[in-house]
């Protein structure tokens, strides 16, 4: 009995389990827009894996109607290039956190970039540990006080862009918690791209670490704080679309469109497909204007094809079948 | 080459040979040529390199020194063996870390070129060895096997000083051949095979190899060649096989028969990474590696093949087990096949590397948080790792529950003659899967015998589920925190692992059945109880027994019937007593005796044979 893909609606892709995070939480929007992407995708949801690792966001798993795996803490990532090796035709989805990412699953995150399988990497960053209660996390802020920071923290942080593209990550995208409707088009787009892709939703915990990033997603000054880039479009922000960002020397500045002889032609006009990252790790560091949408997306070979390719060609120099060929290959004796 | 001698021949059961010299001297090849063409003459052969864990130590120097043991005869050959009748020393450093190794009255040949007052002040001697009369209980041969390599090599082109001075290990190797009446033949194809674009490497390595072989023969310092016959054994095809390569076969084998694909997830450690090397060579079997960026990407990388269908392996040693112990209980927890395998060394800590011990066997069987059993099984032989690999897979695939494999340095590295096995005769390997939706499908539901729960793998359609760490419930795996349930998960995935009891074998019992005294072994070890015990019977002590096991959780279903046979139980262990603290958990009734060696080295025949029969006494 297979399931045909255009049958599906979100519903399809909810479990029956309850769903059990915070009143409030951003959490809620990601699984909405992750149930309304899927089937958007065309791939049918026997061949859908999502993998977690521990965290509130790790919950995930359990409440899709797909395959799933809730792992062990920061190791989400090495499972799914597991799954991925197995079996190249699944579609698999990393659900991953601030701690779970770039704390104790460091390791795996800069290697699973490096290598570029055709992962789905969502990575809820709220600058804080939730399920723990209240510590401070790889991206809490310097002097943030916290449960385990009361004097206020003294670890700078990382900012997950920066680190992701350090490690050679070819796809990454940022979207606030709080806009379904682009966080499911960056789904979307992150399934058909090829190759890993990271996508960093700027997640509120109304719990722990409330309004952590309001000044930039708040409906009021959203469209003056934060740039939303869209490859091949100028990058012009601002509620009346006035601002932009134009390169003087080695930075990006702010520049208003009618001032000081600036016209929209000025404006630098977004290359995700860029391969040199330059411009992408100036864009993922501004934070006036907060960069969101898919700031990097550039095609590279995969891990698997690399692999794929190799096999092949081992393969045809083999004359090797069985294991019988090779256990009776080279220097093999007979005693009577 | 015909071997034509009138020399008169001795004719000897066995024989132990040493090569030693500098980790640059080529004492692991000698020593593989040595034991390949004896294997293929038809002796049965057990061998061990020992080498230092630097890479290239400083010339000369006595950590620096390479050495490789061969164990010939025509008699059943269970371990590399102990004393040595024959030990080749290339320089100085290697005959003084080696000479305590030699029967007294026996032979010693030695590079006599390489016993410059440089070399032996780097060796720590204050008088030439040579010359003091130290050696005079042992037959010295002197050669200058240095300056008879570059004069057999004069008119060959093409070579530098270092290129001839480096084929001086093939002159060693050329008069052993003749001294143990061997062939030169498989050497000299080996050379042509290795060399195919070198021509003139070709030429210079024959060469010293004859030259050595015809030096040895005209010498009238040795004065009767040594026969070996070929040994009884089984008829069939054969090849010489490390315990790794061993290992890796016998996956390449599960897969097979088992219909599956292999994925092996690992990352680099001594001695276990030659199983990572021997697999990654075999994609044209469709075998999927993964060199992971740490250890517990190497087994949580596997735990994701599992899950997505593969048989899935991953491969480490000691220190790297202890990483893995949290993703391990994962696997037991979610209740997929996964074997690990852990290629025992020294511990604690980062210990011997590059030695062997026992010590791993407590961490196998409880290092992980909370209750998680699995299974823990020991190869014993380098040639068994194939099967004891096979059965691995075998039991991970239908019982749905990890399995540990234990092998050691020792096995893993040491080599012996391997009656091939193909896959045709090799046992069933059923699996788990379910390859349909089936109505109601419920993650948890089992076996009713085994208790294995089902395999649905992603990719089937209608079987969509979600496992994970939490605990879960009973039936639909869903996260249950309801008391009763969790007892009752704990209680049966101990209880799956103890049936596993009614599907291995039972302890066998070599030698006596009954009497005085029963030796208890476990893997690794067993070539050295074997033969100690063989020849205390042969000595006439015949109410001595073996029990060598290889099923340590669960352990056989027999094996109280087996202790109750005996007046006196010995265990005995490369650790300070693991298997004997299992066993009085168990058989707390019984009393056990232990012999115990933490020394990175394998049991000596004397020692044990001393122990038994002081406890006999």
């Amino acid at each position: 009995m297979e399931t045909a893909v255009q049958e599906y609606t979100y519903k399809d892709f909810a479990s029956d389990q309850e769903v059990r995070w915070c009143p409030g939480c951003d959490d809620y929007v990601i699984l909405r827009s992750v149930q309304k992407a899927l089937p958007e995708i065309g791939v049918k949801k026997e061949n859908i894996v999502f993998i977690s690792g521990i965290g509130c966001s790790s919950r995930f798993p359990y409440y899709m109607n797909t395959y799933g795996m809730h792992g062990i803490h920061g190791r989400a990532t090495a499972i799914a290039s597991g799954v991925k090796l197995a079996n190249p035709k699944l579609s698999v989805w990393v659900i991953t956190g601030d701690g779970d990412s770039m704390a104790i699953g460091g390791n795996h995150f800069i290697h699973v970039l490096r290598r570029n399988l055709d992962l789905n990497i969502i990575l809820f960053n709220n600058e804080i540990y939730g399920l723990t209660k209240g510590q401070f996390s790889p991206t809490s802020l310097v002097g943030q006080k916290t449960k385990s920071s009361p004097y206020g923290n003294t670890q700078p942080p990382f900012s997950a862009g920066e680190l992701a593209l350090g490690a050679q990550a070819r796809f990454f995208a940022r979207i606030g918690g709080n806009t379904p409707k682009e966080m499911t088009d960056i789904f979307i787009a992150s399934e058909k791209y090829k190759g890993t892709a990271l996508v960093e939703v700027l997640q509120n915990c109304p719990i722990f670490n409330d309004g952590c990033f309001a000044k930039y997603t708040d409906k009021a000054v959203r469209e003056d704080r934060q740039l939303f880039v869209e490859h091949g479009k100028p990058m012009i922000f601002g509620k009346v679309r006035d601002k932009g960002l134009v390169l003087k020397g080695l930075r990006l500045e702010v520049a208003t469109i009618g001032e000081n002889g600036i016209e929209e032609s000025d404006i630098l006009v977004h290359d995700a497909k860029e391969q040199d990252p330059t411009l992408h790790q100036m864009l993922v560091r501004l934070e006036y204007p907060m960069v969101t949408g898919i700031i990097r997306s550039f095609e590279d070979v995969t891990f698997e094809e690399r692999e794929d390719a190799l096999t092949i060609q081992v393969k045809s120099n083999s004359s090797f079948r069985k294991t019988n060929d090779l256990f009776f290959s080279g220097d093999t004796y007979d005693i009577k | 080459m015909d071997i034509q001698t009138d020399t008169p021949q001795e004719i000897l059961e066995a024989v132990i040979i040493r090569f030693v010299g500098d980790s640059g001297d080529g004492m692991q090849l000698t020593g593989t040529q040595f034991s390949d063409t004896s294997a293929m003459f038809g002796n049965d052969v057990a061998t061990f390199p020992n080498y230092p864990a630097e890479i290239r130590a400083p010339q000369g120097s006595l950590y620096g020194v390479s050495g490789y043991q061969v164990h010939i005869g025509s008699v059943e050959i269970s371990t590399p063996g102990d004393e040595v009748d024959l030990l080749v020393a290339m320089n100085p450093a290697g005959l003084k870390t080696n000479l305590h190794a030699v029967k007294p009255g026996h032979t010693i040949i030695v590079d006599t070129d390489a016993f410059t007052k440089k070399n032996l002040e780097k060796a720590q001697y204050e008088t030439n060895p040579l010359e003091d009369n130290s050696l005079e209980n042992y037959r010295v041969i002197e050669v200058a096997m240095t300056s008879l390599t570059k004069e057999a090599l004069k008119d060959v082109q093409g070579l530098d000083n270092k290129a001839i001075t480096r084929s001086k290990n093939m002159f060693a190797l050329g008069m052993v051949y003749w001294m143990y009446h061997r062939s030169t033949e498989h050497t000299i194809e080996f050379f042509q095979k290795k060399f195919r674009n070198k021509p003139e490497l070709i030429e210079a390595n024959t060469k010293v190899l004859n030259a050595g072989y015809f030096f040895a023969e005209t010498l009238e310092l040795i004065p009767n060649a040594y026969t070996i016959s070929p040994a009884k054994m089984p008829a069939g095809t054969y090849r010489i096989i490390m315990g790794n390569t061993a290992t890796a076969w016998g996956f390449l084998a599960a897969a097979e028969k088992s219909g599956m694909e292999l994925f092996l997830g690992s990352y680099p450690i001594t001695p276990a990474s030659d199983i990572l090397h021997e697999l990654v060579k075999h994609k044209h079997f469709g075998v999927k590696t993964l060199q992971a960026e740490d250890e517990i990407a190497g087994i949580t990388s596997a735990i994701g093949a599992s899950f997505a269908g593969d048989l899935a392996i991953t491969t480490t040693s000691g220190p790297g087990l202890a990483l893995k112990g949290e993703a391990l209980g994962l696997a037991m927890m979610i209740e997929l096949p996964l074997v690990v395998v852990d290629v025992q060394r020294g511990g604690p800590s980062t210990g011997l590397p590059t030695k062997t011990e026992q010590s791993d066997l407590l961490q196998a069987m409880y290092g992980r948080n909370g209750e998680s059993p699995v299974i823990v099984i020991a190869a014993s032989t380098p040639a068994n790792c194939f099967n004891f690999a096979y059965q691995a897979a075998k039991l991970t695939l239908e019982h749905m529950t990890p399995v540990i494999l234990l092998t050691d340095g020792y096995i893993a590295n040491g080599s012996a003659p391997w009656k091939i096995q193909t896959v045709d005769d090799m046992p069933e390997i059923k699996n788990m899967k379910l390859t349909e939706a089936k109505e109601d499908y419920m993650p948890y539901e089992r076996d009713k015998d085994s208790l294995a729960r089902y395999w649905a793998v992603p990719g089937t359609p209608g079987l969509e589920h979600r496992v994970g760490g939490l605990e879960k419930d009973k039936i639909s795996g869903n996260v249950s925190y309801v008391p009763e349930n969790h007892e009752y998960m704990t209680r049966i995935r101990a209880e799956k692992v103890k049936r596993v009891q009614n599907y291995i074998p039972t302890q066998k019992v070599e030698f006596a059945q009954s009497g005085d005294l029963l030796v208890i072994g476990w893997g690794g070890t067993y070539g050295s109880l074997h033969t100690a015990v063989k020849h205390l019977h042969e000595e006439g002590f015949k109410n001595i027994g073996l029990a060598h096991f290889h099923y340590l959780n669960p352990l056989p279903a027999n094996t109280e019937e087996v202790l109750s046979h005996f007046k006196k139980i010995v265990v005995c262990e490369l650790n300070t007593g693991q298997f004997v603290k299992v066993l009085k958990s168990h058989f707390g009734k019984y009393e056990f005796l232990q012999y115990n060696k933490i020394q990175g080295l394998p049991f000596s025949n004397n020692e044990l044979k001393e122990k038994f029969k002081q406890i006999l006494s």
